[in-house]
């Protein structure tokens, strides 16, 4: 024990001696040890946003949308020609064991005006399933009933943002507002579920009854069609087999012939949100390489200050061994040197690493998420370079020959 | 396992036989010692005299536990450094023997009470013992108002006191002295010599001191001459 204290203040004199030095041979695991914490904040803040997201989707989720498979074939409603009907949603129900839930619908943009307010946003016509599906609940209100969507009752219910930006602090239930020119009363208003995974805002939002969509706001050209089906199956483990019955039944319904193309596409949610982030991602790889690159320079760094301070240090070390150090003794002040070395080096990393990552953040808008696993798992990342880089020059001087040492010009 | 003082206090303290010590430097065979049998009791000051490359600073260094011989016995208070390790050499070392060299061999940067503390941090004493025992090395060298003094802030027999001070400060059993007041003037070497003397008649420290000097080997009482790896003159005044 006195040993060991005694080593580490050898230690700290003899670093303290050669300050420019040290700060030097510490530049390469600073780095490294930034890396590393900017790394795994970015890549848990990325895993976090898209965890958060697939929540607010709602989880095991497919969608079913009308036209064939393009690359931009996810953006609903824009110009498709709807080919998916009422009842293609509830033979995917009834007829494909896997599923649990479906919701088809329709959408389209709109002016909603209260007043002499107005507001453009998006409208879903659909049943209350979809809001089941995603988990959205009411913050105050009620949802639609089956009287709304057998008789196209004239009901809305409102995101958060539209609620806010006609109503200002005026509770809106009760209240009509007006959808192309048709008067609709406000019966719900959900609680706010933030941005999507492509950043827009999901509360800018209104939704109606699917058969009211149909018949008054955008389905007229084509009655009983629907452009999107959302499928919820029943666990996550299912998915990729009930994405193919959902292609087989729906080609099948559509009598679509062998080698011809789909009049759709089913895609995986949870998929899309991952890709999403791929950036998020490449980015992270890229600390990673800079870490461990910078970590193994930082820690060949170290061991060459370290063999250099033992060849600068051989007579003292000659001394210590003649009046009594043993190997251990020697090769523990040496150890404890680079691994204070690497330490030090690996705190100054760890404030390097926060200060880049918020930057970076600030910059990119990536989110980031910093731990305490993260910042200790980082300073024990430094610490086994001290002592792996160092052990060998230390264990070159606990080996010195004292006569030879103690002789040393 | 160091406790064996006792069982061989009637014993010389130091006993050799035939020892022989041949450095390789590659095909060449340098024989340093050519067989020196000879023994030291306890309270003796030996001065060992002889040409350079005779052979004095091996023997010394073989007396220390800091070099092994090629062939023969070396006994130390009974202890044979043969079959020990490394390791278990360093602790005999550290109990025992008091080495003072000729550059004095302090460390820089730092203070002198620090340097007298070193072999108790490896006899793992407690900083307030070590305190209080390196105080009183450097009090019995009179050096106890510069403690705090770094080497370079002494003087040459300062330094060199400071050394003494942590060759002792161990109460070790044996003080070897390789050219001591080789760095020093005649006046400054007096004083280190009167130091030694002091040390082996009032405290009855054993002393082996290596010197060039006819002066300075004349404060021992017993001369030995080194002549190519011999001792061909063994002379004790005392006797
Ligand atoms: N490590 C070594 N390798 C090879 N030869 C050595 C080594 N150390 C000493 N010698 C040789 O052994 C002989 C004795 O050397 P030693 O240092 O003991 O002499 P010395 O009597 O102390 O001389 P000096 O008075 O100059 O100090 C010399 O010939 C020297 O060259
Ligand atoms: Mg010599």
């Amino acid at each position: 024990m006195t040993t060991l204290f005694a080593s580490l203040r050898i230690a700290l004199r003899a670093l303290l001696v050669n300050k420019m030095r040290s700060a030097l041979t510490m530049l390469g695991i600073i780095i490294g040890v930034g890396a590393v914490i900017a790394m795994i904040a970015v890549g848990s803040g990325a895993k976090k946003r898209i965890a958060d997201q697939i929540a607010s989707m709602g989880s095991n989720i497919l969608i079913v949308v009308s036209g064939s498979s393009t690359s931009g074939g996810l953006r609903v409603g824009a110009g498709t020609v709807p080919t998916l009907t009422v009842e293609d949603s509830k033979a995917i129900l009834s007829e494909i064991p896997g599923v649990r839930s479906v919701a088809p619908h329709l959408s389209g943009i709109a002016q909603v005006i209260y007043g002499n307010q107005n507001w453009s946003t998006v409208i879903y016509g659909t049943i209350p399933e979809l809001l089941e599906i995603r988990e959205w609940s009411l913050n105050s209100g009620r949802s639609f009933i089956q009287q709304d969507l057998d008789g196209a009752g004239k009901v809305c219910i409102l995101g958060k943002t539209v609620a806010d930006n006609l109503f200002g602090g005026i509770d809106p239930i009760g209240q009509i507002v007006r959808i192309k020119k048709v008067p609709f009363t406000v019966i719900g208003v959900l609680n706010p579920k933030g941005q999507s995974t492509w950043g827009t805002d999901q509360d800018d939002t209104v939704f109606v009854p699917l058969s009211t969509a149909q018949k008054r706001l955008f389905g007229q050209k084509f009655p009983g069609m629907v452009r999107v089906i959302t499928v919820q199956a029943r666990e996550p483990e299912v998915m990729k087999t009930v994405e193919d019955q959902i292609t087989d039944l729906l080609r099948q319904r559509h009598r679509i012939q062998p080698g011809q193309d789909n009049d759709f596409s089913v895609r995986n949610l949870t998929e899309v949100a991952s890709s999403a982030e791929e950036s998020a991602k490449v980015m992270s790889l890229l600390l990673g390489a800079i870490a461990s690159i910078s970590l193994i320079v930082g820690g060949i760094g170290i061991m060459n200050i370290m063999l250099v301070s033992v060849t600068e240090r051989t007579r003292e070390i000659g001394i210590r061994i003649a009046v009594g150090a043993k190997g251990k003794d020697i090769l523990l002040q040496f150890l404890i040197e680079s691994l204070v070395l690497s330490l030090v080096g690996g705190i100054l990393g760890i404030g390097v690493g926060i200060a880049g990552t918020l930057i970076l953040s600030s910059f990119t808008q990536w989110p980031t998420l910093f731990s305490v696993q993260a910042i200790l798992l980082a300073f024990l990342f430094s610490g086994s370079v001290g002592v792996f880089f160092g052990f060998y020059p230390a264990r070159k001087a606990s080996l010195l020959n004292p006569i030879e040492a103690l002789r040393y010009e | 396992m160091l406790n064996q003082k006792i069982k061989y206090s009637m014993d010389p303290l130091i006993q050799v036989r035939d020892l022989v010590k041949v450095y390789h430097l590659g095909e060449v065979e340098v024989q340093a010692l050519l067989g020196i049998s000879l023994s030291i009791e306890r309270g003796e000051f030996v001065a060992i005299m002889g040409a350079s490359g005779s052979g004095k600073s091996t023997f010394m260094n073989i007396l220390g536990f800091l070099d092994r011989p090629t062939r023969g016995q070396y006994l130390l208070d009974g202890i044979e450094g043969e079959h020990l390790s490394r390791d278990e050499l360093a602790e005999i070392r550290n109990e025992k023997i008091g080495f003072v060299f000729q550059g004095f061999n302090l460390l820089n940067r730092t203070s002198a009470i620090e340097n007298v503390q070193l072999p108790l941090i490896y006899a793992q004493l407690p900083s307030k013992k070590r305190k209080e025992m390196a105080e009183k090395a450097l009090s019995a060298v009179g050096l106890k108002e510069r403690s705090h003094h770094h080497p370079a802030q002494l003087s040459g027999g300062e330094q060199q006191r400071v050394a003494i001070a942590r060759a002792l400060v161990n109460q070790p059993s044996i003080l070897l002295a390789d050219e001591p007041t080789g760095n020093l003037d005649s006046k400054t070497s007096g004083e280190i010599m009167a130091i030694f003397k002091r040390l082996n008649q009032e405290m009855g420290i054993t002393i082996v001191m290596i010197t060039h000097e006819q002066d300075i080997a004349a404060y021992g009482k017993r001369k030995i001459l080194f002549k190519d790896g011999k001792v061909v003159e063994d002379h004790n005044s005392a006797l």
